[in-house]
């Protein structure tokens, strides 16, 4: 555990908290100072690096994970927050023996190069799945009323908030896109 | 010989770690008693400090240092002199890293690094490129190693003697590399020996200005770099990050990692300069070119002379009796630009590119044929024939994928609904260069082989396409050999970069193979480890100059909005000749990946500076836009089975660069033919288009 322990013993104690959260299935207990971000309690307390540090404003969607099933922006999200709740990264993605089907068709795709935002990309393709099967319109559904078409115009806009500067989108789109239908 | 691994589509070896968050990079291994390190960045422009107060961010809970000129280890002078870091109070430009603060926890470090307090004494500065600005000089030469200036002919009397002519400035932001990795490194020293996992584009060069800064053996330093989350140019040398955190850690002697914030990445790390370039062409009534003449002018800092080869596209792209070429530089209070995909090429494309454009509408001709017509075998800077060049072939294919023969010049005459469509054309061509390299092989007795060498895989698929040249090499499938890159332990190699990493690396695990072979030839099958390594220096550096270069054709077609002047992509392709492909797969991305920074370059990206404030303000990824994945609706790119026998033994030319010259030029051609309006600055954005014309 790098970090962790010295923390608790450095920092002001009226400043920090007990956060216990769910992560990828199992509870983490972890005293954090109140300033900790969910994305540095992940990557910085709990060794969970699969989540990116790309720009820390919830700008570029790299650290995006599963929060209550929602894909959220950990860089946005305090960890005191999120005491009792339930997190999803990409560690948590994959089944005990094989990929997810998502994960497996963004290798037959190609679709990353550097894969530094692929974590992101791949928690986000899940949530915005989870979304459309809800029923939930984007910017680009023409009906509000009937469940939107996963065409490929909602699945560009749907990924919109997650940038990849190696350009790799129609390689994701294409992913997401076969994911869906063998859902 | 050959298993045919080569030409074949592998999914990228590293694929199954990047999906599933195990693949670690520079600042992501597990490291006792690690601390955090904190960038301050100058708040001045130009000045000197005159006092750091530390008090307050030292009683901060869990800071353990502040590192500043007054207190950080001494640094050895050397070639890069903004490297030198916390070395001196002077302030360059804002934003200049003039502090390092040091703590137990990220938290506790960003808190010390806002309490630092810094008094400067400041004088005035000069941030803002003009074509008239008084410190416009000559550069000696240009990057890497051109001439400032050519002519051949006489360029004024071709000119003022021709037919038709077009004389047409072009005007380029600054642009920012913004990999989606930061600029990142863990730092520890252990016994004078340093151990540094960094985000970079070569290792084995990170190493070498390691050891030359702070003066130990380069055997005494160790560079890690398995995974990195793209560079584009900006992670091609040792840069401040790296250097920040082996001083921070040598000054609190624990180990420290240290990322720059997105914000920090906006110049201090380099950036691709503005530029300013005039472009005269002149051709007879049939569009043979008669005269070419491109003046470019680009900035550097006071620290550095970074003279990027903006106008050496234009010396052999197209033939022409007349030529002249010249590049102007001023030193301005800016941090120093440096490389960014295709320096040079890629904003000196989009100038040429969308000159040749205006000259084939002056001239009343198709600009595809237009360029055929002005192809040459021989290239017209050197005078030799080019070992290959298939520029027209890319042209007449990329014309016939996409639909071109039809289509009718004139600009602003087709609608769909509220949308102006429009189609735009530009070719493209890059070096094909190799540098020096070594590499190693080992068989194994088990049947398997090892091959290393301290290559990069920045996001190219570098370890996959070695991996398949070195199983053809050895003449084995590929799942008998294992590879490893990226660490300085393994055979020096040179830098991911100006699209000569595959060609070096590959020269060098050849060989390695073939040595290999040789030996187990002699002495039957291995009972134990044998060995063969292999260092190309001598055989690329006796390689005949000659002019060697991939090309390609872009086509795109854009639906601008009649009322807004929004710019949209419909579909963008293009084709290429690159040598040989080793993997398709991967191929196919970086091409993609090099167009879409160029729709990204017409369409988006700006840096926009402040003189008064004398930096960049929108220096972020919600204010500095790059393209989205709803901005890429279809885009497409084939290659031609290319040989050219005259590159390096795996034949290729490289991929990392062609994708992105020309390709602003072929947007920006497009939204002309759609609009009738010739946007000149790029960005080309809505408020440009609907203030020239009244486009409805």
């Amino acid at each position: 555990m790098q970090g962790g322990p010295e923390n608790a013993t450095t920092i002001d104690e009226r400043h920090s908290s007990r956060v216990t959260v769910e992560v990828n299935g199992a509870s983490r207990e972890v005293t954090l100072d109140n300033r900790t971000t969910l994305l540095d309690t992940l990557r910085e307390h709990l060794d969970l690096t699969g989540a990116k540090k790309g720009c820390d404003h919830g700008q570029c969607g790299s650290c995006t994970v599963l929060l209550d099933g929602r894909r959220v922006k950990s860089c946005l999200v305090f960890a005191v927050t999120v005491d009792g709740r339930s997190v999803v990264t990409v560690e948590g993605l994959a089944g005990p023996d094989e990929l997810s089907p998502l994960q497996a068709a963004f290798i037959a795709h190609d679709a990353f190069q550097c894969g530094y935002c692929t974590p992101g990309q791949l928690c986000s393709a899940r949530g915005m799945l989870d979304e459309v099967s809800r029923g939930w319109p984007s910017a680009v559904t023409d009906d509000l009323n009937t469940p939107a078409e996963l065409i490929d115009a909602e699945i560009r806009e749907r990924m919109a908030g997650n940038l990849c500067r190696c350009a790799a989108y129609p390689h994701i789109v294409a992913a997401v896109r076969e994911t869906a239908a063998s859902s | 010989m050959s298993t045919g691994a080569v030409g074949r589509a592998y999914p990228r070896l590293e694929g199954p770690a990047k999906v599933t968050g195990t693949a670690r990079y520079a600042v992501e291994y597990p490291v006792d008693g690690i601390t955090y390190g904190w960038a301050v960045p100058s708040a001045v422009v130009r000045g000197r400090i005159t006092r750091i107060d530390t008090t307050e961010a030292l009683a901060s809970p869990g800071v353990l240092a502040v590192v500043h000129h007054g207190n950080a280890p001494r640094m050895a002078p050397g070639p890069q002199p903004e490297l030198r870091l916390l070395q001196e109070p002077t302030v360059h430009y804002r934003g200049q890293y003039v502090a390092v603060v040091v703590a137990t926890s990220l938290e506790a470090a960003r808190e010390g690094a806002r309490l630092v307090r810094i008094d400067y004494d400041t004088g005035p500065h000069s941030t803002v490129l003009t074509d008239d600005h008084p410190g416009l000089y000559k550069p000696d030469q240009v990057n890497p190693s051109y001439p400032t200036d050519t002519a051949e002919g006489d360029f004024d009397a071709g000119y003022a003697a021709a037919p038709v002519r077009v004389d047409v400035t072009y005007r380029t932001p600054a642009y920012h590399n913004n990999p989606m990795e930061p600029h990142a490194t863990t730092a520890q020293w252990h016994d004078g020996r340093l151990l540094v996992h960094d985000s970079n584009q070569g290792a084995s060069s990170v190493r070498a200005t390691l050891a030359e800064l702070f003066e130990v053996s380069p055997e005494s330093v160790r560079v890690v770099t398995e995974h990195v989350g793209g560079g584009f140019g900006s992670k091609g040398y040792a840069k401040a990050a790296v250097v920040l955190t082996a001083l921070a850690a040598r000054h609190v002697d624990r180990p420290v990692k240290l990322a720059l914030t997105r914000q920090q990445l906006f110049g201090p790390i380099g950036y691709r300069t503005p530029t300013i370039q005039r472009v005269r062409l002149a051709s007879d009534a049939d569009g043979r070119l008669t005269a070419i003449c491109h003046d470019a002018i680009s900035q550097t800092s006071t620290i550095h002379e970074f003279a990027e080869q903006t106008a050496v596209y234009t010396r052999s792209m197209y033939a022409a009796p007349h030529r002249r070429t010249t590049h102007r530089l001023v030193r301005l209070d800016v941090p120093t630009p440096f490389w960014m995909r295709a320096p040079g090429e890629c904003p000196g494309a989009y100038a040429l590119e969308s000159a040749v454009d205006e000259l084939a509408i002056a001239v009343g001709m198709d600009p595809v044929e237009l360029r055929i017509r002005n192809d040459t075998e021989v290239d017209p800077d050197q005078g030799q024939p080019f070992t290959s060049r298939n520029l027209v072939t890319c042209l007449r294919e990329g014309a016939q994928r996409f639909g071109w023969a039809d289509r009718d010049p004139t600009p602003r005459a087709r609608r769909d609904g509220r949308w102006l469509v429009g189609t735009g054309v530009a070719g493209s061509s890059y070096p094909a260069r190799a540098r020096p390299s070594s590499a190693r092989a080992t068989a194994r007795p088990d049947g398997s082989f090892l091959v290393q060498i301290n290559a990069t895989d920045i996001g190219t698929g570098a370890r996959t396409a070695i991996w398949q040249v070195a199983a053809d090499a050895l003449g084995v499938p590929p799942e008998r050999v294992e590879i490893h890159i990226g660490d300085t332990t393994l055979p020096t190699a040179p830098v991911a970069g100006g699209s000569m990493g595959t060609a070096s690396w590959s020269w060098a695990v050849i060989r390695a193979a073939q040595a290999l072979r040789e030996k187990l030839r002699d002495g039957g099958p291995p009972t134990g480890e044998v060995t063969a390594e292999a260092d190309t220096t001598e055989e690329v550096g006796g390689q005949p100059a000659l002019p060697r270069y991939a090309y390609g054709a872009h086509f795109v077609e854009v639906r601008v909005d009649a009322d807004t002047g929004e710019v949209r992509l419909n579909r963008m392709l293009g084709v290429f000749a690159a040598g040989r492909v080793v993997n398709p797969t991967t191929a196919r991305s970086q091409l993609i990946g090099g167009m879409t920074m160029g729709l990204s370059m017409a369409l988006h990206e700006e840096g926009v500076l402040d003189e008064r404030y004398g930096d960049w303000v929108n220096h972020d990824l919600a204010t500095y836009h790059i393209t989205g994945c709803a901005d890429v609706e279809s885009i497409e790119a084939y290659w031609l089975d290319e040989r050219d026998d005259e590159l390096n033994p795996a034949g290729v030319k490289g991929l990392g660069e062609i994708g992105i010259v020309g390709a602003a030029a072929a947007v920006a051609n497009a939204v002309h033919h759609a609009t009738g309006v010739r946007i000149r600055e790029l960005p080309i954005r809505l408020d440009k288009l609907i203030g020239v014309s009244d486009l409805a």
